[in-house]
């Protein structure tokens, strides 16, 4: 049981150099009092062998995507992951190594992340990204945070069609810094940008998701042009895989992009761990949370890497710092970023205009009133006769998990399902899918 | 194109993956498009990006050598002993990454119906279940992502706690100067003014400045226990006593519960609320800075207040509840870091109860012999019976014009990652080392032998000392010009050098 390696012998001779009788005087520090005198109340040991099975027994009674053919997105996309991604993250040298501190022992950690941080200000087209954050919703707290620092205004402005969990997450981390949340109500499916110039003056930033909670693609460059009329920044939280094909918040004149990396070769793990990203323009670096890594030479000129600007961090700068990250997630980081290496920029547009094109053919194929007609990535909503519960439990039945009750969020929403299409969903399963809807969902 | 980076020389021996490969290569196929309506068909060219990003165009073996070429530049605990004080670098056993890779876990949607998740939401409602046992608490959140982020959720509880006992004035947290600068870091975040409390001459909270400092606006403590100097605070009920008496609450840094599994509970010496690191004592990688898991446990009095969804069992099954109106709400998307949980779990499941206490038995034992064989070669500034973790002083080689950090460096030449150096603050030319329990006599010794042979040629060869590590794929860094001229991601060469 367990991994520590000591013999009686190697105690015997441990203790004696240490000059005490036993191990138990090691703790003679605890006062007496407070010792715990009865063995913890927790199940026997298992072997590994026994292990094993008891993990396989629980995993077994989750029936999951590996088992069901899913139609569900809503921030957690089924993509393919090419078999590289797990040989090269599983690797000891990447899994257990720590944070990159001592340099000359983690240039391959440090390079990773060097690399990482490219293919973000690639995608996301801004100048500087950070080693990565919790994931997207934190990641988005840490950009409100900034723009909340960088203007001195005490107002944000959140896009309706944000993500519940991460306008969930705004509400909890700014709860106690005196700081009011906008939210703004969606006009057919789109953050409505007539109104947004008057809103955002005197607002901190102004939020948008692109492609929006139910798939359909923003008018970037007008949001952020409102933002800006308004003096306030405007920040954007986007798809990773979108952004293979789509214009990119820089472009589109975004101060601030941030999103969730698992999509990127990332396991879906019932939500985590995965990655946040967090990118912005080249002014805001030096507010930026989180670990940098930056380029520079050793004492012989050769190019090498480093955790950079740390000043702005917690273990220099305590209450003063930008943040309290301490932990980035670099290993999700990596699986990006080996993702992203393996697909180049052919590789993930096509996996982009795939995702396009099944959600499409779904949408054609689907029965039910689709409730918008904006142009959309790979979410759509779809009103039904029936509640969304009760199609999906008929859904389960035949091997299908059934899309996202927007009933949840978005009370407007009755019997309304956000369906999604990865690239993994391949036309015969668009046509079973579809009819097995037809016949549940009458 | 060359693999000369815009510095000039030669790199540190692998060029970036964008210097490599050639335009149309890649490393994953996909299917061909469909036939019939293609991305322009069914998307209006405005939202169309005019040029692809530019992201490396490699072969699959191209990708497969670059990334284990990077991966043979870096330390990690499968190939070296990683004695880095507070970060409880033990081995990451096997079984739990292949349990986490189930694909019952791997491939689980979060927003699953319940009904097909009841395996995992059994085995978070366990794990809630152990946590709380192992730290002497009554509930348990498995929400937040990491260590910081557990301790912004605690200070979050505590505030609620005093909010709805109408006592927002509470506004000061008082912090150990021995404490993580995630500790103050987190209390800014949570918008409470950090009061920073004295340590003892015997690495104790000084309780005269403590008594001091608190008052009608202390909301809470948090306090280390065992502290960064690796010592236990004997007087932490004392402690608790006195800032409970003020009316404030006591919150744990569970940094270092690896000397404490088994042992002796925080809630038992009153302790309200505590993080645990399930990337520190409960084994889950670190993976070169994250993913880790933080999560938080508390006393009944601070339950209404946990993050929601909770995990409620009802007879056999399992659901998400989140009517709790006094929550502070939800602190990351879904259900925090599953992978992670479903590591720690199993890591618990594996060592039971007395497992458990073999794990402390084993931190405390390793950590005492490695301060024993170190007595005569550095200054311990405090000499007695530590827990998990020790500190020793580089002061006698400073005088020899070395510092702390010559040492750490010179270790990488041993083959051994360096100490936690510079922390905790109070200790000048600090080492801080925790070896762990998972580490046998051999290598205790060899690191040992490698300390003792560094103090001798910091007065033999200081220059050998000074000019390390001679054997990294690099040399000392040039840390100064990373900062002021910041390059921070890879620039194609300008057209001409093409």
């Amino acid at each position: 049981m367990g991994y520590v390696p000591h013999t009686e012998h190697d105690i015997r001779t441990m203790l004696s150099a240490i000059g005490i009788p036993s191990v138990d005087r090691l703790f003679d520090c605890i006062p007496e009092r407070i010792r715990l005198k009865r063995p913890l109340d927790l199940p026997p040991p298992l072997a590994e062998l026994e292990l094993r099975r008891h993990m396989a027994h629980l995993a077994a009674k989750n029936r999951s995507t590996a088992q069901l053919r899913s139609f569900l997105g809503a921030g957690a996309y089924d993509h393919f992951v090419p078999a590289i991604v797990d040989a090269l993250a599983s690797r000891g040298e990447f899994l257990t190594a720590y944070t990159p501190y001592q340099a000359e022992a983690s240039q391959g950690t440090l390079q990773h992340i060097f690399e990482f941080q490219t293919m973000m200000c690639e995608l996301t087209g801004l100048d500087v990204a950070n080693a990565s954050h919790y994931d997207g919703a934190t990641a988005l707290w840490e950009a409100a945070a900034m723009a909340i620092d960088h203007t001195g205004r005490r107002k944000i402005v959140v896009s309706q069609l944000l993500h519940p969990h991460y306008r969930a997450v705004l509400r909890s981390m700014l709860q106690h810094l005196d700081v009011q949340i906008l939210e703004i109500a969606h006009a057919q499916g789109l953050t409505p940008t007539s109104m947004l110039r008057d809103i955002c003056a005197g607002a901190a930033c102004v939020i948008v998701q692109n492609p929006n909670f139910f798939g359909i693609l923003e008018d970037l460059p007008a949001v952020a042009e409102a933002a800006h009329a308004g003096g306030a920044l405007a920040v954007a939280c986007v798809n990773p895989v979108a952004l293979g094909i789509l214009r990119s918040p820089g472009e589109c004149g975004f101060d601030l992009a941030c999103g969730e990396a698992q999509p990127l070769g990332i396991p879906l793990s019932f939500g985590g761990p995965w990655a946040g990203f967090l990118a912005a323009r080249k002014e805001f670096l030096r507010a930026m949370p989180g670990r940098i890594v930056g380029e520079t030479v050793d004492t012989d000129g050769r190019r090498a890497f480093v955790l950079t600007l740390q000043t702005r961090e917690q273990h220099i700068r305590r209450e003063k710092a930008s943040s309290n990250i301490c932990t980035n997630q670099a290993l999700m980081a990596l699986r990006a970023t080996v993702t992203l290496s393996a697909l180049g920029p052919g590789g993930l547009a096509r996996m982009a205009e795939l995702c396009v094109q099944r959600a499409h053919l779904l949408a054609e194929k689907v029965p039910g009133r689709p409730v918008y007609k904006a142009p959309f990535f790979h979410e759509f909503a779809v009103e039904f006769q029936k509640p969304v519960h009760e199609i999906n439990r008929r859904l389960i039945e035949k091997g299908f998990l059934g899309g996202y009750d927007l009933h949840r969020d978005y009370h407007d929403h009755r019997n309304t399902m956000l369906l999604c299409c990865t690239e993994k969903n391949s036309p015969e399963d668009i046509e079973a899918f579809a009819a097995a809807l037809r016949e549940v969902a009458r | 194109m060359s693999p000369v980076g815009q510095s000039g020389g030669p790199s540190n021996g692998v060029s970036l993956l964008f210097e490599k490969g050639s335009p149309g290569r890649s490393g994953a196929y996909l299917p061909a498009p469909d036939p019939g309506k293609g991305l322009r068909d069914l998307l209006p060219a405005a939202h169309l990006r005019p040029v692809p990003p530019r992201l490396p165009e490699v072969d699959e073996l191209g990708v497969v050598r670059h990334f284990t070429e990077l991966s043979r530049l870096n330390f990690s605990i499968d190939g070296n002993f990683y004695p880095l004080g507070s970060c409880t670098m033990k081995y990451n056993p096997r079984i739990n990454e292949e349990a986490a890779a189930l694909p019952g876990f791997a491939a689980l949607h979060p927003f699953q119906p319940e009904e097909e998740a009841q395996g995992s939401l059994e085995l978070m409602h366990l794990l809630e279940r152990h946590l709380a046992e192992i730290g002497g608490m009554d509930a348990t959140t498995l929400q937040p992502a990491a260590g910081a982020q557990g301790e912004l959720t605690g200070l979050m509880l505590i505030k609620a706690h005093h909010k709805d006992r109408g006592e927002p004035g509470r506004t000061e947290v008082l912090i150990p100067d021995s404490a993580h600068g995630t500790n103050p870091a987190s209390c800014t975040l949570c918008g409470y003014k950090t009061v920073t409390v004295k340590s003892t001459s015997d690495g104790g909270v000084d309780l005269d400045d403590l008594k001091r400092k608190l008052g009608a606006k202390t909301a809470a403590m948090m306090i280390t226990n065992p502290s960064t100097l690796g010592l236990f605070e004997e007087r932490i009920e004392e402690i608790a006593a006195i800032v409970h008496g003020a009316g404030a609450q006591m919150y744990m840094d569970g940094a270092n519960m690896n000397a404490l599994l088994g042992r002796a509970r925080p809630g038992d010496f009153g302790i309200d609320v505590m993080h645990f690191n399930l990337h520190k004592t409960f084994s889950t990688p670190h993976g070169g800075g994250g993913p880790g898991s933080g999560p938080v446990a508390c006393r009944k009095h601070l339950e209404p207040y946990l993050p929601v969804p909770r995990i409620v069992r009802d007879g056999e099954r399992f659901r998400f509840d989140s009517t709790h109106p006094k929550s502070i709400g939800r602190v990351k998307s879904f259900w925090g870091n599953h992978g992670m949980h479903v590591r720690a779990y199993a890591y618990i499941r594996h060592h039971g109860a007395e497992g458990l206490r073999q794990v402390s038995a084993g931190a405390v034992l390793n950590a005492n012999y490695l301060l024993a064989r170190m007595r005569g070669a550095y200054q311990i500034p405090y000499d007695r019976t530590c827990m998990h973790e020790f500190v020793l002083s580089g002061n006698r080689q400073k005088k020899q014009g070395l510092r702390t950090l010559d040492i750490a460096k010179r270790l990488l030449d041993f083959g051994f990652h360096p100490p936690t150096i510079y922390f905790p603050l109070i200790v000048p030319e600090c080492l801080m080392i925790e070896p762990t329990e998972t580490e046998n006599r051999e290598t205790l010794d060899a690191f040992a032998d490698a300390m003792l042979r560094i103090a001798e040629e910091c007065k033999s060869d200081p220059e050998k000392v000074h000019r390390a590590p001679h054997t990294m794929p690099v040399k000392r860094l040039d840390e100064v010009r990373a900062a002021k001229q910041p390059v921070l991601r890879w620039h194609p060469p300008p057209p001409a050098e093409r």
